[in-house]
C-alpha cells in the first residue's frame, strides 16, 4: 500500500513552492495504535480501541501536511506517536532513514531536536509557575545545550522570532492572551532548531483574528527555517489556507490524501465531498449543495467491515462490506480509499 | 482569508497586558504567582496577627536559655523556700512573684514560665521535625504513585490503607516503651534527645499518609497536562518531569498542609507526654505539664491555666495561619 503511496505523491508536485525539491523527511508505513479496554475477565478482555489503524504518509522537508477529519477519527494520535509521546501499536516511523518506532530516551535524544510539538491548549501547555524564560529554554537545559551567547540571548531571540517582546523574559504565563501563550508555545519548540513541527490543532483554542496571526507566524517561520509541518486541524479553511499536502482521515484510516487543488477543488471520497461541503459559505444561503451524512461515526471498538465509511455512504454497494478499499491513486488522480470514487470538479 | 489588516494587530497584541496604563511604571515586573500570594497574606489581617503570634512564640523558644539566663531562673531550678507546709506554693495565684511571673509549681517548687518556655522549645521542634519528614516522605511517596500510576501507585496505596488502618494511640502505647526498653534498661535513664528521636519517628511513620494521598491527586490532575507532555517530548527524564514541572504547581497544598500538620503534632505530642510515653522528667514539655496539673486543679487553677492557654494559643495561631494561607495561595477556592 505504502508503495502506492509514495509513487503517487512523488508524481504530484507540492502546492506551494516552498522546499519544492525536499527529501522526504518523514515516512510512516502501516502505523496503529490500538487503546486496551478494561473489562471481560482476561486482561485485554474488553477489546481494543481502534483508534489509528493503518496509515501510510510520508512528509517531505519544508512541506506541510495538513491531517484534518472530524473528532475521535485518530489525528491527535497519530501527532503524539510521531514525536513519540504514545508508543506505537503498529507499523513504522521512519525519520531520516531511521526508523524510530521504538526508540528509547537515549536515543531519542538526537531525534528530539529534529521533531517538536505545539499542543493546541496555549493554557495548558505552558507551566503556570515558570517564567517565559524557562519555559522555552526549557528544552535546551533538558538537552543540556548551550546556545553559544548564552541560554538567554538565544530565548530572547527566539521571542523575538514569534514576535514577542523579549523583555517578556522575566514573566509569567497568567500575563499573557492566548495568542501570545501560542507564540510562546512555539517558541518553546523552536528552542531546538527541529526540522519537523507536528501542530497538533494550534489554533483551535484561538479568536478567529488570532488564528490568522498565528498561522501566518508559522507560514513565515516555515519560509525563513525551512520548516516541514505535520498540520493537525478540523478546520478545513485553515488548512486550505496554510497546507500544502491534505490527508483526510476517518474512524483512524485515511481516506484520501493529495494535493491541496486536488483536495478542495476535485475531491474524489464521499467522505472529503461530504467535509467540504460542510464549510459555512456565507455567499450561498440555504442548504444548497450542502451533503448531510445520517447516523454517527460507528465506534473504533467496533468498525464495519470492508470501508469504514460505508455506513454513512449514499453509494455503498455490497462490494464495500465485504473488500476493503486501498488507498491508491486510481485515474490519476489523488490516492483515495473508495470502491467508487466520484469525479469532477466540487459544485 | 484576508492577511494585510491583521499586521496591526500583530503589534497590538505583543504590547504587554496589564501594563500600567499611565505609563508611569517602565520598569514593568513580571510578578511570580509566588509574589502575588505574598500580596494577598499581607493583605489579611488574620494571617499577619496569627503570624506575628507564631513568630514571637518560635523566637522565644529558639531564644530559651537567652531567656532562661536572662530571667535568672533555670527550668530545674527549685524554689522549695517558696512553697507551704503542703508542698503548695506562698502567695496568690500560684504564687505569681516578680522573680516567677506565671508562679512556681505545687511539689518540687519550679518556675514555670521557664518551664514553658523549654516546654515550647521542646514541642515546636518535635512538630516541626515530625512535619517536615512527614511532608518529605508524603511528597515523594505521592508524586510517584500519581505520576508513574500502575504497580507503584497501588503498592503505594495499600501501605498508605495499612498505615491508615493502624490506630495510632494503640500503636504508639505499645511501641515508644518497647524501643525504649530495645536500647537501654529498664533501670537506665533514657536520654531526652532519644525520646525525642521515638516521637519524631512514631509520627513519621503514621503522618506522611494524608500528604501522600493529597500529592497524588493533585499530581494525577496535573500529569495529563500538555506542559507535562511538551518536556516529555523535548526529551525530559522522569526527575525533570516530577521535580521541576510538576513540584512547583503543588507547593501550595503542601505549604497548607505542612502549615496544618504543625500544631496536630504539638496536639499529639502532647496527648502522648500526657499518656506518659511522650517525653519523661526532667525535660519540660507542654502535655506532661498539663498532666501534672490535673490534680490541682482545684487547689492551684493557676497551674493548669498557664501552660493550658499557650498551647491553645500556639495551636490556635497555626490553624489560623494556615487558613489563610491556603486563601492567599489559592484566591480561587471557596471559604
Amino acid at each position: 500500500m505504502s508503495e502506492n503511496v509514495s509513487t503517487a505523491t512523488a508524481t504530484a508536485p507540492a502546492a506551494g513552492g516552498t522546499g519544492a525539491a525536499g527529501a522526504t523527511l518523514l515516512r510512516v508505513e502501516g502505523l496503529t495504535k490500538h487503546f486496551p479496554v478494561r473489562g471481560g475477565l482476561k486482561p485485554g478482555g474488553g477489546g481494543a480501541v481502534r483508534a489509528v489503524d493503518g496509515l501510510d504518509f510520508e512528509v517531505r522537508a519544508g512541506e506541510t501536511l495538513g491531517l484534518v477529519g472530524e473528532s475521535g477519527c485518530g489525528k491527535t494520535t497519530t501527532g503524539r506517536m510521531l514525536v513519540r509521546l504514545l508508543e506505537p501499536t503498529g507499523g513504522k516511523i521512519v525519520f531520516e532513514d531511521r526508523d524510530i518506532t521504538h526508540a528509547g530516551r537515549r536515543e531519542l535524544r538526537p531525534l528530539r531536536q529534529d521533531l517538536q510539538i505545539i499542543f493546541q491548549d496555549p493554557y495548558a501547555s505552558l507551566n503556570p509557575r515558570h517564567t517565559v524564560g524557562r519555559i522555552v529554554s526549557m528544552p535546551l537545559e533538558v538537552n543540556g545545550i548551550k546556545p553559544p551567547g548564552g541560554v538567554k540571548r538565544r530565548v530572547q531571540e527566539l521571542l523575538e522570532l514569534v514576535g514577542l517582546n523579549p523583555e517578556h523574559y522575566n514573566r509569567y504565563p497568567h500575563e499573557f492572551s492566548g495568542g501570545q501563550r501560542q507564540r510562546i508555545g512555539i517558541a518553546r519548540a523552536l528552542a531546538l532548531r527541529p526540522k519537523l513541527i507536528v501542530a497538533d490543532e494550534p489554533v483551535s483554542a484561538l479568536d478567529v483574528s488570532i488564528q490568522a496571526q498565528v498561522i501566518n507566524l508559522l507560514r513565515d517561520l516555515q519560509r525563513e527555517l525551512g520548516l516541514a509541518f505535520v498540520f493537525i486541524a478540523h478546520d478545513l479553511a485553515v488548512v486550505r489556507h496554510f497546507c500544502q499536502r491534505v490527508a483526510v482521515m476517518y474512524l483512524g484510516k485515511i481516506v484520501e490524501i493529495g494535493d491541496r487543488t486536488e483536495i478542495y477543488e476535485r475531491p474524489r471520497h464521499p467522505y472529503t465531498r461530504a467535509l467540504l461541503s460542510a464549510i459555512p459559505d456565507v455567499t450561498q444561503l440555504g442548504p444548497a449543495g450542502r451533503i448531510r451524512l445520517t447516523g454517527d461515526v460507528p465506534t473504533p471498538l467496533n468498525p464495519p467491515t470492508g470501508c469504514r465509511f460505508r455506513t454513512r455512504c449514499w453509494k455503498a454497494q455490497d462490494r464495500c462490506a465485504t473488500e476493503e478499499p486501498a488507498l491508491v491513486a486510481r485515474d490519476g488522480g489523488a490516492p483515495v480509499a473508495c470502491h467508487f470514487p466520484e469525479s469532477g470538479e466540487l459544485r | 482569508m484576508s492577511l494585510s489588516p491583521v499586521e496591526g494587530v500583530v503589534l497590538a497584541e505583543t504590547t504587554p497586558v496589564g501594563e500600567d496604563p499611565t505609563g508611569s511604571d517602565r520598569e514593568f515586573v513580571g510578578r511570580s504567582p509566588g509574589q502575588l500570594a505574598w500580596a494577598r497574606l499581607k493583605r489579611d489581617r488574620t494571617a499577619m496577627i496569627s503570624g506575628a503570634v507564631l513568630v514571637f512564640l518560635m523566637i522565644v523558644a529558639i531564644a530559651a536559655p537567652l531567656i532562661a539566663r536572662l530571667y535568672g531562673v533555670g527550668p530545674n531550678d527549685q524554689f522549695q523556700d517558696r512553697l507551704d507546709g503542703n508542698s503548695m506554693p506562698l502567695g496568690y495565684v500560684g504564687g505569681i512573684t516578680g522573680d516567677h511571673w506565671f508562679g512556681l509549681e505545687p511539689r518540687l517548687g519550679r518556675d514555670i514560665f521557664i518551664r514553658m518556655v523549654y516546654g515550647m522549645r521542646t514541642s515546636l521542634f518535635i512538630a516541626f521535625a515530625a512535619a517536615l519528614i512527614t511532608s518529605a516522605i508524603g511528597v515523594v511517596l505521592g508524586i510517584l504513585a500519581g505520576f508513574l500510576g500502575g504497580v507503584v501507585d497501588a503498592v503505594i496505596g495499600w501501605i498508605t490503607d495499612v498505615a491508615l488502618a493502624l490506630p495510632f494511640l494503640i500503636f504508639a502505647l505499645a511501641v515508644v516503651p518497647t524501643v525504649a526498653l530495645r536500647f537501654y534498661g529498664p533501670r537506665d535513664e533514657v536520654p531526652a534527645a532519644f525520646q525525642v528521636a521515638v516521637l519524631i519517628g512514631v509520627f513519621a511513620a503514621f503522618g506522611w499518609t494524608s500528604t501522600a494521598r493529597l500529592v497524588r491527586g493533585q499530581v494525577i490532575s496535573l500529569r495529563e497536562r500538555e506542559f507535562v507532555e511538551a518536556a516529555r517530548a523535548s526529551g525530559a527524564g522522569l526527575g525533570h518531569m516530577l521535580f521541576r514541572q510538576l513540584l512547583p504547581n503543588i507547593w501550595a497544598p503542601i505549604l497548607v498542609s505542612f502549615s496544618l500538620a504543625v500544631p496536630s503534632y504539638v496536639t499529639g505530642e502532647a496527648a502522648l507526654s500526657f499518656l506518659g510515653i511522650g517525653i519523661l522528667e526532667p525535660t519540660a514539655d507542654f502535655g506532661r505539664m498539663i498532666f501534672q496539673s490535673i490534680p490541682y486543679l482545684q487547689t492551684d487553677p493557676a497551674y493548669v491555666f498557664f501552660p493550658g492557654i499557650t498551647i491553645f494559643a500556639l495551636v490556635l495561631a497555626f490553624n489560623l495561619f494556615g487558613d489563610a494561607l491556603r486563601d492567599a495561595l489559592d484566591p480561587k477556592s471557596s471559604r
